[in-house]
């Protein structure tokens, strides 16, 4: 049967060879100008903020830069070097870089426990307790903003790193339970079955079995953290203002700062430079990229 | 002690996820509701003052614009990202020769931020130096395009900015979908006569009823909850015409010092994502116990 499949289908191929090869070169040329429009922005961010301020004026958004100036870029990381009104990057990535380790790191380590917990220790009512974790991956973070601002207030943490990493491991569980839980459940359970009569405790059962192939799972739930919190506007505007501000929170003040002349050249520059290491983290992992997408990309 | 301790260790390490959920979702959840029904400006108060705040906002003009430009965001982003996704997922599934760099160049947009990518437009869309000079200076001289700063269109920019940005991962849900179909059965619908086109619009899209739906729950949540993306494109400009609620909600709570009011707001943004949420959970969870 398979085989009398395959040969007719065979024979259907070569009769409609012509109409096939039309079709390709229409197919390719669809997939190319939609790959156009995709990588148009980014074409004109990297020569935007290669041109001077002159060039940009004279030229168009598809003109290629004189040359490789980086000026902008050093403007955009470094500021001109005058004081008040000089703002630049470099404090607010390395503010970006204090809130994420720590909040990716604790929001992966609770996730991977509470899996481990609902999966190989299953206890009455487990399914309700995920539930209820899994609904946290869903609110309108505009039904806590107010409360929680008056916490991080009250805590004495508002405008702080530290406030911000509170914050993102706190919404972060939910997600990182959810990776794990989904990535145990297929883990046999017999493993930890016998492991139990032969007397290993909750960790030593963990850190034995269950951690040495997490691997993948870890991969995943790191990127995708690493990219939600990188990437959030909304509780870094909130929550800090002023020089404990994440990255995007200044790049868009930077942008948005009404100076004499508007220099497109350093916002541009600017753009990149504050989306440059979740760019570089896809095109390093987009494998895991992409799984922690389609298994968790219901936050907004 | 030491047994009880080892007997209850499980439910012990799971405690600090639970809690840390208990009160930071739901105890502020509540919190917020409870604030939606006083009279609360700078400072919350206490005291019940029934549903005004509710009444005061369906009453607002700039509320009800935030609602419009919702639901036109919603649905021309749904229809071009789902579009756009749908056709990208099945031309890269014809045995396409870099299939890998042309995957990647849809889906990078969202590695980036919505401020990234907003930052981004503006400039492309800016009417003095962007597009509409590209085609001045191409010999298109009556070429205008000044959505952004046009009223009535600036809204337009905004899912012009945000299908950019997520088209490409509706592809991806759809791709994984369709490369799970057995070959098979489309070979058998060949040999019964059946083309290309009808192989797909009869039989393969049917199947891809759920990837339709998880996509829907997912385009659905990104839209009501973006903010970001206006932040940085519009500012909620010209005047308020790119309002949305949760720009709203914010500029009430943290300009306009009316937390009552913003509360309702959010309460209302809660009660829209549930809508599309619970059933959602619903429907998955039986089919996770029907496995």
């Amino acid at each position: 049967m398979q085989d009398k499949i395959h040969s007719s289908y065979k024979q259907l191929e070569q009769k409609s060879k012509y109409t096939n090869m039309f079709l390709r070169w229409f197919l390719y040329f669809v997939l190319v100008v939609f790959a156009l429009y995709f990588i148009f922005p980014l074409y004109v961010m990297v020569v935007t903020s290669l041109k001077t301020m002159e060039e940009i004026r004279q030229g168009t958004l598809l003109t290629w830069p004189s040359g490789l100036n980086f000026d902008s870029w050093l403007v955009a990381w470094g500021g001109r070097g005058y004081g008040a009104g000089d703002t630049f990057l470099k404090p607010y990535f390395w503010n970006s870089i204090k809130m994420v380790v720590p909040a990716v790191f604790f929001s992966t380590f609770i996730g991977a426990m509470a899996g481990y917990v609902l999966t190989k220790w299953r206890f009455k009512g487990d399914k309700w307790v995920f539930l209820f974790l899994l609904f946290g991956c869903f609110i309108p973070y505009q039904a806590i903003l107010l409360p929680m601002a008056r916490t991080l207030g009250v805590l004495g943490i508002s405008n702080s790193v530290i406030g911000l990493v509170l914050v993102h491991t706190v919404y972060g569980i939910p997600f990182t339970t959810l990776f794990f839980r989904n990535f145990y459940v297929s883990i046999p359970s017999e493993l930890v079955k016998a492991a139990r009569i032969d007397g290993a405790g909750f960790f030593k059962i963990f850190f034995k079995i269950l951690l040495p192939v997490s691997t993948p799972i870890i991969v995943v739930t790191i990127i995708w953290q690493f990219t939600q919190i990188w990437n959030d506007f909304l509780f870094g505007s909130t929550f800090s203002f002023g020089e404990a501000a994440p990255i995007q929170v200044a790049l868009n003040n930077m942008v948005l700062s009404s100076t004499s002349v508007k220099e497109y050249n350093v916002d541009m520059a600017s753009a990149i430079i504050a989306g440059i290491p979740t760019l570089i983290v896809y095109v390093l992992a987009g494998k895991y990229f992409i799984r922690g997408l389609t298994s968790g990309a219901v936050k907004g | 002690m030491l047994k009880w301790l080892e007997k209850n260790l499980p439910k012990i390490v799971m405690a600090p996820a639970v809690g840390l959920i208990g009160w930071f979702v739901y105890g502020f959840v509540l919190w917020t509701l409870y604030i939606s029904f006083t009279n609360s400006k700078i400072l919350p108060k206490y005291e019940l003052w029934g549903v005004g705040q509710y009444v005061k906002l369906w009453g607002s003009r700039k509320w009800l614009i935030a609602v419009d430009n919702l639901l036109i965001f919603t649905a021309l982003f749904l229809i071009f990202c789902v579009v756009i996704g749908i056709i990208l997922a099945i031309f890269l599934d014809q045995k396409i020769r870099a299939e890998g760099v042309l995957r990647t160049i849809y889906l990078y947009p969202m590695a980036l931020s919505f401020i990234v990518t907003g930052t981004a437009w503006k400039w492309i869309l800016n009417p003095t130096l962007g597009i509409q000079k590209m085609f001045i200076d191409w010999g298109f001289e009556n070429f205008t395009f000044d959505w952004l700063v046009n009223r009535e269109m600036a809204i337009y920019t905004i899912v012009i900015a945000g299908v950019w940005q997520s088209a490409g991962f509706v592809m991806a849900l759809f791709l994984a979908g369709l490369r799970s179909v057995e070959d098979e059965i489309v070979k058998a619908a060949k040999i019964d006569g059946a083309n290309l086109f009808t192989v797909y619009w009869k039989i393969l899209l049917p199947m891809m009823r759920p990837v339709f739906f998880t996509s829907f729950v997912i385009l659905v949540h990104i839209s009501i909850k973006s903010y970001d993306l206006i932040v940085a494109l519009t500012q909620g400009g010209p005047g308020i015409s790119t309002t949305m609620p949760a720009l709203y909600m914010t500029q009430t709570a943290f300009h306009k010092s009316q937390v009552g009011l913003s509360a309702a707001s959010a309460m209302m943004m809660f009660m829209a994502v549930a809508a599309v949420i619970i059933p959602y959970l619903y429907s998955e969870l039986r089919r996770e116990n029907a496995r």
